[in-house]
Formats: C-alpha cells, sequence, structure tokens
C-alpha cells in the first residue's frame, strides 16, 4: 500500500478512501511543557487508525486536538480539505465528530436510552418555539430519532438496560453506552480515547468486535488510542506511533511492529 | 363538625396556598440549581428586579429617571402610558431573557471551571448589584402591583362551606390563582424537561460538562436557557407576590423562605420544590394554630428553619433530592 493518491485497499480487501483529516505540523504546550511536538499525519476515509505509545506520549493530548477540546499553538487542522479555524468541542461534534473519554463522560443520572438520544441533538433541528410547544414537527422528529436510536441499541446489543440509569451500570457496559451515544451521532469521523481500558478480555473481544463491525457496516471512520498493542495491531489499517510528544512511526501495523524506535519506547533500552 | 375541626382546616388549606407561594421562589432556585450546580443567591432579586420592571413598564415610568433628573436638573417623571397587563409582561419577559443574556456575557462567562462556591459568591454579588440597579432605574418606593387578578375573599367557596358546615372557610382568591399558576408550571417544566431535545440538553448538561460537550451542546446557550427560565419563574413569582403585598425591597427576602423549602424538598427535585412548600406552608399555619397560644405565638417566623435543620439531620439530601454517593 501506499500514502498517496486516493486511497488503498486493505488486506481483507476493504477499499479506504482519500483523506479526510490531515494534521499539520502539531504543537501543543501546557505552559512550559510540550505536550505534542510538531506531529503530522492523515487520516483516510473510511479506515481504523489508530494512535499508540507509552503512558504520557502525548496520544490523548492528541485526541482532544482533534476534537477541539484543546487549541494547539501551532500546526494547522484540516478536515475535508478545508483548513479548521479554531473552534469550540461543541462545534467540532456539529460538523461530524463523535468522541468517547477515557475516564467514560457520560450523563450519570440519565437512562441509557436518554443517553444515547443526547447524541443526536446536533441531528435535531426543530427550534426552540416548537419543541417548547411540542409542535407537530417535533414530534414527529422526536419518534425519527428514537427509531435511529434504537436500531444502534439492538446493534450494540444493550436492549436490556435501556431503561436504566447509566449509574448504575458496571464499567464494561457504560463503555459500550458511551460508544453507542457516539455513534448515534451518526459522526463521520469516531474518536475513541482508550475504548478497551480496564476491561476484561471477554469485553475487551465484544468491543474489538463493534468496532469492526461500526466500521464495515456504516463505513465509520474511526481513529482511537490504545495501550494494548496487540489488540492495536488487529484492529487497525495503520498506525501512528507517539513518545514523548513526538511522532516515531506511522505506517500499517506490520511495518511499526518492526521499526526499532518504536521497539525501543516500548521495550526500553539498557544502559551500558 | 366541631369549630375547632373547621377551623384546622380552613388553616391548613390556607398554609397550602402559601406553600404554594413559597413553592414559586423555590422552583427558580432548582432550575439553576440542576442545571449548573449554582445555588443563586440572587433569586428572590430576580423576583424583585421583575416585579419592579413590570409595575415600571405599566405606568410607563421612564427608567433611570431619578438619576437623570439629578445629573440633567430635568423633571422626567413619565411617558404618561399604561400598558395593558398582557403587554407589560411580555416585555417584563423579554427583559427577562435579556437580563440572562447579560449574566453570561459579564459574569458566567468568566467563571467556567470554577469551583460552585465561586460561582456562588458571584450570585451575592449579583443579587447586590441587582437590588441597587432597580432603585436607580425604578424609583425605591413601595408601589402597587395590579395586572387585574382577583383577589378578595372567594364567595363560591365561602357559601359552599357555610351551606355544607355553617362556617364559611375564607380563601383568597389570589391564592387559587396562584395554586393553577404554580401547577401549570410544573407541568410544562417536567414536561419540557423530559420529552423535548432542549430539556435533554439540559439534563446533560447538569450532569457533566464534558460529556455535553462531545456531544454538540453549547454550554453558553444552555446557560442562557436556564437563566433565562429562572428569570420568567421569578417574574411569575414576582407578580404573585407584588399583588398581595405590592412591590417593595422585603419582597427579596422571600427567597430566605425558599430555603427551608428547598432543605425539605431537595435542591434538585422540582417536584420536592412543590411538595417542600407545601409541608412547609401547611405546617407552620398549624403549628401557630396548635402550639402558637401555648408558647407566645410568632411562630411562623421561625418553624419552617427549625423543620428544615431537622430535615438536614435524618435526610440531609432533602425529601426528593438525589443521594449523593461518592464512589472511591
Amino acid at each position: 500500500m501506499s500514502n498517496s493518491g486516493d486511497g488503498y485497499m486493505t488486506a481483507d480487501g476493504r477499499k479506504i478512501g482519500g483523506v479526510m483529516m490531515e494534521m499539520k505540523n502539531i504543537t501543543l504546550r501546557f505552559g512550559g511543557v510540550k505536550a505534542i511536538t510538531d506531529i503530522s499525519f492523515d487520516i483516510r476515509e473510511g479506515e481504523i487508525r489508530a494512535i499508540i505509545g507509552p503512558n504520557g506520549a502525548g496520544k490523548s493530548s492528541m485526541l482532544n486536538v482533534i476534537s477541539g477540546f484543546y487549541v494547539p499553538q501551532e500546526g494547522e487542522v484540516w478536515f475535508h480539505g478545508k483548513k479548521r479555524a479554531p473552534m469550540r468541542p461543541y462545534q467540532v461534534a456539529q460538523q461530524g465528530i463523535a468522541r468517547t473519554f477515557q475516564n467514560i463522560a457520560l450523563f450519570e443520572g440519565m437512562t441509557v436510552l436518554d443517553n444515547i438520544m443526547t447524541g443526536r441533538l446536533t441531528l435535531m433541528k426543530s427550534g426552540l418555539a416548537a419543541q417548547a410547544m411540542w409542535w407537530g414537527r417535533a414530534q414527529r422528529e422526536e419518534t425519527e430519532h428514537r427509531e435511529k436510536v434504537e436500531k444502534i441499541i439492538d446493534f450494540l446489543e444493550i436492549q436490556h438496560i435501556r431503561k436504566t440509569p447509566v449509574g448504575r451500570l458496571p464499567y464494561g457496559l457504560k463503555k459500550r453506552v458511551e460508544l453507542a451515544r457516539a455513534l448515534a451521532a451518526e459522526p463521520k469521523l469516531l474518536l475513541l480515547d482508550e475504548p478497551m481500558a480496564g476491561m476484561n478480555v471477554e469485553e475487551k473481544e465484544d468491543m474489538c468486535r463493534f468496532i469492526l463491525d461500526v466500521n464495515d457496516e456504516f463505513g465509520t471512520t474511526i481513529a482511537l488510542i490504545e495501550h494494548d498493542m496487540g489488540v492495536v495491531m488487529d484492529l487497525s489499517d495503520r498506525v501512528v506511533v507517539m513518545d514523548y510528544g513526538r511522532k516515531i512511526g506511522d505506517g500499517p501495523p506490520d511495518e511499526v511492529r518492526s521499526n526499532p524506535e518504536v521497539i525501543r519506547a516500548y521495550l526500553g533500552v539498557g544502559h551500558a | 363538625m366541631p369549630d375547632t375541626l373547621l377551623y384546622a382546616i380552613e388553616v391548613s388549606l390556607n398554609g397550602l396556598m402559601a406553600g404554594i407561594m413559597y413553592a414559586l421562589v423555590a422552583l427558580g432556585f432548582v432550575l439553576i440549581f440542576k442545571a449548573s450546580g449554582i445555588f443563586n443567591y440572587a433569586q428572590g432579586v430576580l423576583a424583585l428586579f421583575a416585579a419592579l420592571t413590570l409595575v415600571g413598564l405599566q405606568n410607563g415610568q421612564i427608567p433611570f429617571a431619578h438619576l437623570i433628573n439629578a445629573v440633567f436638573g430635568t423633571s422626567l417623571h413619565g411617558f404618561g402610558w399604561t400598558l395593558p397587563a398582557v403587554v407589560a409582561i411580555a416585555l417584563t419577559a423579554l427583559v427577562m431573557v435579556g437580563l440572562a443574556w447579560a449574566i453570561e456575557r459579564l459574569v458566567l462567562k468568566h467563571l467556567v471551571n470554577q469551583e460552585p462556591i465561586i460561582l456562588f459568591m458571584a450570585t451575592i454579588g449579583l443579587a447586590y448589584f441587582l437590588e441597587g440597579l432597580g432603585d436607580v432605574m425604578w424609583g425605591a418606593d413601595i408601589k402597587k402591583l395590579d395586572v387585574g387578578l382577583p383577589q378578595g375573599i372567594n364567595e363560591a367557596i365561602d357559601n359552599a362551606t357555610f351551606n355544607w358546615f355553617g362556617y364559611g372557610f375564607f380563601i383568597d382568591n389570589l391564592d387559587i390563582v396562584a395554586a393553577c399558576v404554580a401547577a401549570a408550571l410544573v407541568l410544562s417544566l417536567t414536561l419540557f424537561s423530559q420529552y423535548t431535545k432542549y430539556g435533554r440538553a439540559l439534563r446533560a448538561v447538569a450532569d457533566d460538562h464534558q460529556a455535553a460537550l462531545s456531544v454538540g451542546i453549547s454550554l453558553r446557550f444552555i446557560w442562557v436557557l436556564v437563566w433565562s427560565i429562572a428569570g420568567f419563574v421569578a417574574l411569575v413569582a414576582g407578580i404573585m407576590w407584588g399583588s398581595k403585598s405590592g412591590v417593595q425591597f422585603s419582597l427579596s427576602l422571600i427567597a430566605l423562605k425558599a430555603l427551608p423549602v428547598l432543605m425539605l424538598g431537595g435542591f434538585t427535585s422540582i417536584p420536592g420544590a412543590i411538595v417542600g412548600g407545601l409541608i412547609i406552608g401547611m405546617g407552620e399555619k398549624l403549628f401557630e394554630f396548635f402550639a402558637g397560644p401555648m408558647i407566645g405565638g410568632a411562630t411562623e417566623n421561625w418553624f419552617a428553619y427549625v423543620l428544615a435543620l431537622l430535615f438536614l439531620v435524618f435526610r440531609p439530601q432533602g425529601l426528593f433530592g438525589e443521594r449523593i454517593i461518592e464512589r472511591v
């Protein structure tokens, strides 16, 4: 495969499209500390792109830059061929970029169903007056969106907990509800921050399957951060490797795996 | 039926009505607390400000007339018109929305991600500022508010009860109107927050700011919305209390009566505010009726607070409040 031109075919025969999002020379500082130093990479239409690296490598910071939670001091973010002006996280979400969080950010007091419905807020069009009066359009809209949400609930196999307040759910299910909420927005780009962190083997396998299914069935482009090397290599089409805020590798999993610098970052080097 | 029992029933009915008036104020607190975790000290002053503005607009007063006269030596008094009540109320509602927008712009926007206690302090500042602003804009004299709500004894109830029991109940028409308005308000607020997208966004923001941002909710829009609704509720409370006892500074002190109501009902529950108001209202009237004469009366001043204290000891989250569980 090659990085140039209009996409490539994956080993399992999926067609990957052109560049959807491009990060150009991103540098992010917190005071004097550089979290990200001059990193560039792209995300292509339809691919599963992983960002990996040891603790403190700046992976989550990178995801926060993409989703607008952090504004980089230097560098440009290009989305669908247009340079993105600095924007607030909710505006990024309205552009069709949905995300999950490393430490799960769900609405604990609301039911699973309501949580997932919030994912569709950006897609609901009726205005404040119509909503307040519960006019025909608002009501119809609610029903339509509810149907879509039910499909996602079926897809992620969480029918049995739809009416449960999220606060009562175990960790693994919360992660799945968070994925459902992000999916409900029908995102063009789905950002997953350590979707498998803290899960047992079985839950990890489930999550892997869901991520692959989402990509396969909805054609959603996915960028994910992961710790677990094994999982990443099985899941992703291309991998960015970060260490101490720098990019030290970029390419398909096999290529990255044999990169000496990546091996050094992960295994460490002996000091003579 | 014995007279004492009939009298007690009348007293408790009046207590319930008074309780609804308390609940109207408490409602404004709950709305803002739910959505932003801020205890809005300025809620009472908001009601005062709304009532002042309403009276001012209705009577065609020129805002800041005293100030302008003092500075420029003019003698302005009024535009010389009187607006119909409905128009004045609609205009005042608009003013409250504008106020909500200004509060977000000038205060809240700069305090994002601060501790609740800091936001609380900011609302104290806001309360004093608005109190002063209200005075300067509309003058400090006691005003009469009349938007055409029925007042005085309800003849129908008086006659009916007299025919049944031989004793006529005194129920004020204004209280009956207040009860209906409060019921309608609670019903519509509950429906709005449960079944509309803005209501859902509102609950989402109340629950988790980060997550709300990630699904595309603008926090600033929601805050303006919440403060507008709280302002509107304050307007309703201002109309009811203003019609009852005139528009004056002490109107802002009804906020103090809302405190025990909130402790009873829970800071996060809209139905809680209503039930809390009813219990406090009825409780203090009945206590005054039965125990007052034994201990020298004037129990209404403190009964609500003692009841609230008891609740704090045995059920700190109130009757309907969410139980705070810290997961470790």
